[in-house]
């Protein structure tokens, strides 16, 4: 029963490619489907989302979730989705990505708010903050929203496999693009004004240049389902919850420890803690996946994620050993004291490749992290003259 | 080893999966060759071991880094001269090229104008760089990319018969990598030519350079997972490097003097023999600590960081010219004060620099001594600890010799190409 819907859901997919997806549009949630090697060519193979009826639906038993500070991907709102198909199998860890079991499959669709009354492809773009961010629980109202691409993760045999798929015109379907792709938009900011993004939808490659934890070993996977990162309430659609203590509740985890004991990042939004906890959070989701003692930026010993408490790791004083003009002509990547001398604070606000940091995954910059940063290393005591 | 060229086949596969997307947008990104592009990154992504991955002769203009993550692979030009790829219109990731894996060899090709590195090779065995260019066309400008040819991480390693022009740090450079050959180069208009950084058992041999700010290099930086050792540079020609230093400032080339024909800093073990240098108008040969770089400091420096030249042994050189013009006021004026209007500071200027608690009775130990035994080419210890209060071109401190460091010897299937030179 469950193998001939598969069936009839992979023939939908493959159908929509060609006819469309309005005649066989589903009525129902799709099912998940673990595709277990290959490439599979349509988002719709794995019944993680689909397009209906002016909704991004969630696959049945899908679980939407939210991470305390996210990483800054030029203003898109994302949607995260996973999959476990094995219950009870997953153990908690207090501060590596939970060990997952093949056939768990992981969604991240990114997407803009459109103007009111604009062309939902013709470019135009709001940033997803503030009252145009939805939380996802029920999937998404796509009203005022143009989908730009969802990438997959998928736990197989012989490891995590990462695609990328690219939304289609008519926003029925994404297709797979391994080799990546720009997709140029305009943001038009709130205040007025607006910026020219080079959307940069990451080919295969460039999906493991955040996602290889190890260097050594180049396995690849998840980032955001850590503990510190899911640790926060979320609005289910039946009562908003902590989400490790649902995950443990449905059976996604074992062993999760009650949520105020369990590690938690800050919010890098929330004001009302401390201002170094939130720049670590944001540090940390933004920079520590390749700049740990194990990941890419090992080789410049400066070293971002949470578990880092030696300031020099952090970057105090530190000279840079690799940077080229992106020492924005600073001499350290922290000066206590002093943004404007202060090579991170520059990096993190300057937009030209090579010179931006991180390398992949933004065009233009967050002004609200570069505003963190930058009060932070303001607040920081200390000298480096001696 | 498989040898197939398989452009066109992953030309009509990509798109075939829809890479040209987005049709209507690509009048923004110029010239940019994007079925070329995702047909090249599509071999890259499905490359297998043992691939050999063909780029025909032509100018490819790229808007995205190319990458690698599989080891065993070939990447092969029709030759620098024949197969060129051009970044100035990058606008995804920084680096020209980025390859994370091993047993990977590069060679035929030019890879020009990145925003980053030109081509970046992040840990891994046995790497081969052959007959590849990096360069910058708009001459030297500290908005270039950093790096050239940048291997990091790497053991056994050989770069050879390769150029690099234009990068605003190290044209070739060599970080915290073990088991080194760089050999048969020729590198120009770097702030650096060619580095050796915190890597251990390297020959750089047979290269030249020349209109850098410094030609060859050898340093230790601080706060990195190893330090370097054991670095023979020898038979080279590095002469006329004296391009105003153009790297950003807080790079640790950005310390290093314009007219520099060699540098040893902060390392251990150097061995500098038989080579040619000439003309290069601060000193042809520079010996300094870390303490003259001026980004000391006790809480962004690792306690472990040993600062100081050790083990430094300088023979059988053939200098000529140079220190006529050196880099600054100080050192000009160190220049007249010691050599007079006219004359030149010596050919091996040391910034004198001691670790005071290893001395032995006034001495240091012969493991972390300065050995000069070059005829009579001229030393002068500028007293960089007292400002060069008191200079000196007293040669007596340097008379003593060191054993010598053994060769290189690339293993596996690097030792087959180091034997064909």
């Amino acid at each position: 029963m469950k193998r001939a819907l598969l069936a009839a859901a992979a023939i939908g997919a493959a159908g929509a490619l060609w006819f469309g997806w309005g005649a066989m549009r589903p009525v129902r949630p799709p099912m998940p489907h673990f595709v277990a090697e290959g490439y599979p060519p349509s988002l719709s193979d794995w019944g993680m989302v689909a397009a209906s009826r002016g909704r991004l639906m969630l696959g049945q038993g899908v679980v939407p979730y939210d991470l305390i500070t996210p990483l800054f991907t030029d203003y898109a709102g994302k949607l995260r989705a996973i999959y476990v198909p094995k219950l009870g199998a997953v153990s908690y860890d207090p501060e590596k990505t939970f060990d997952f079991p093949v056939g768990t499959i992981i969604s991240k669709t990114f997407y803009y708010p459109v103007p009111a009354g604009a062309d939902r492809m013709d470019g135009r773009v709001l940033p997803a903050v503030g009252a145009d961010t939805q939380s996802g629980a029920a999937g998404l109202d796509l009203s005022h929203v143009r989908l730009i691409e969802t990438r997959i993760l998928a736990r197989r045999a012989n490891g995590w496999v990462a695609l990328p798929y690219v939304w289609n015109e008519s926003q029925t379907d994404a297709v797979l693009m391994r080799t990546g792709t720009l997709v140029p938009l305009t943001l038009q900011r709130a205040g007025g004004g607006t910026e020219e993004i080079a959307y940069a939808v990451p080919n295969v490659n460039q999906c493991a240049s955040c996602h290889t934890p190890n260097n050594a070993s180049r396995q690849i996977a998840p980032i955001g389902p850590k503990a510190r990162h899911l640790n926060k309430s979320f609005p289910y659609t039946d009562g908003t919850e902590n989400q490790l203590a649902h995950w443990q509740r449905i059976g996604i985890l074992t062993g999760a420890p009650a949520p105020n004991v369990a590690p938690r990042n800050a919010d890098y939004r929330d004001t009302s803690v401390p201002l170094a906890g939130r720049a670590r959070a944001y540090l940390d989701i933004n920079c520590g996946h390749c700049h740990n003692s194990a990941g890419l930026a090992r080789t410049t010993g400066l070293y971002l994620d949470s578990t880092v408490t030696e300031v020099r790791r952090l970057g105090y004083c530190k000279p840079p050993v690799a940077a080229g003009p992106g020492t924005g002509d600073h001499i350290f990547d922290i000066v206590p004291g002093k943004p404007d001398d202060s090579i991170i604070a520059f990096r993190v606000a300057a937009t030209q490749p090579g010179i931006r940091m991180p390398e992949v995954g933004r065009s233009i910059a967050h002004a609200e992290g570069v505003d963190l940063i930058r009060q932070w290393i303001a607040s920081l005591q200390g000298s480096c003259s001696s | 080893m498989r040898q197939a060229d398989r452009w066109m086949v992953s030309l009509l596969a990509a798109v075939a999966l829809g890479v040209a997307g987005c049709k209507k947008h690509d009048q923004n990104v110029g010239a940019i060759d994007k079925e070329k592009q995702a047909a090249l990154l599509a071999q890259l992504i499905d490359a297998k071991a043992g691939d050999v991955i063909l780029i025909p002769a032509g100018t490819y203009h790229f808007d995205t880094s190319l990458s690698l993550n599989v080891d065993g692979v070939t990447v092969r030009g029709a030759g620098k001269d024949a197969t060129i790829l051009d970044f100035s219109g990058l606008v995804n990731g920084a680096e020209g090229m980025l390859v994370h894996a091993s047993d990977f060899t590069i060679e035929g090709l030019t890879l020009q104008n990145t925003k980053g590195d030109a081509l970046k090779i992040n840990e891994g065995q046995n790497v081969i760089i052959r007959g590849v260019r990096a360069r910058w066309t708009g001459g030297p400008s500290t908005k270039n990319g950093a790096y050239g040819l940048y291997p990091v991480q790497i053991k056994n390693l050989l770069v050879e018969d390769s150029e690099a022009i234009g990068a605003s740090d190290a044209g070739i450079y060599v970080g915290q990598s073990q088991n080194i050959v760089v050999r048969n180069n020729k590198v120009r208009q770097n702030v650096a030519g060619i580095e050796i950084e915190n890597s251990t058992n390297a020959d750089v041999h047979d290269n030249e350079a020349t209109e850098n700010t410094g030609g060859i290099l050898v340093f230790n930086m601080p706060n990195l997972p190893v330090p370097g050792r054991a670095t023979r540079v020898f038979h080279n020609h590095s002469y006329a490097n004296n391009t105003a230093n153009f790297g950003a400032r807080g790079t640790a080339v950005a310390s290093v003097p314009a007219g520099t024909g060699m540098i040893v800093n902060s390392n251990p073990q150097v061995e500098i023999f038989d080579n040619d240098i000439a003309d290069n108008q601060t000193a042809n040969l520079i010996i300094s600590s870390y303490y003259s770089t001026g980004y000391m400091n006790k809480t962004g420096v690792a306690a472990a960081y040993d600062p100081y030249p050790s083990a430094i042994y300088v023979y059988g050189n053939r200098f000529s010219g140079g220190g006529n013009a050196p880099d600054g006021v100080k050192l000009q004026a160190l220049r007249v004060a010691m050599f007079g209007l006219n004359g030149h500071i010596s050919d091996i200027l040391w910034d004198g620099f001691v670790d005071q608690a290893k001395l032995v009775n006034g001495k240091l130990d012969p493991s972390r001594a300065i050995c000069i035994d070059n005829g009579d080419a001229g030393v002068l210890n500028a007293d960089g600890p007292e400002s060069y209060k008191n200079p000196s071109t007293d040669k007596a401190p340097y008379a003593c010799t060191l054993p010598k460091l053994p060769p290189v010897q690339l293993t596996g299937k690097l030792a087959e190409a180091q034997q064909k030179s």
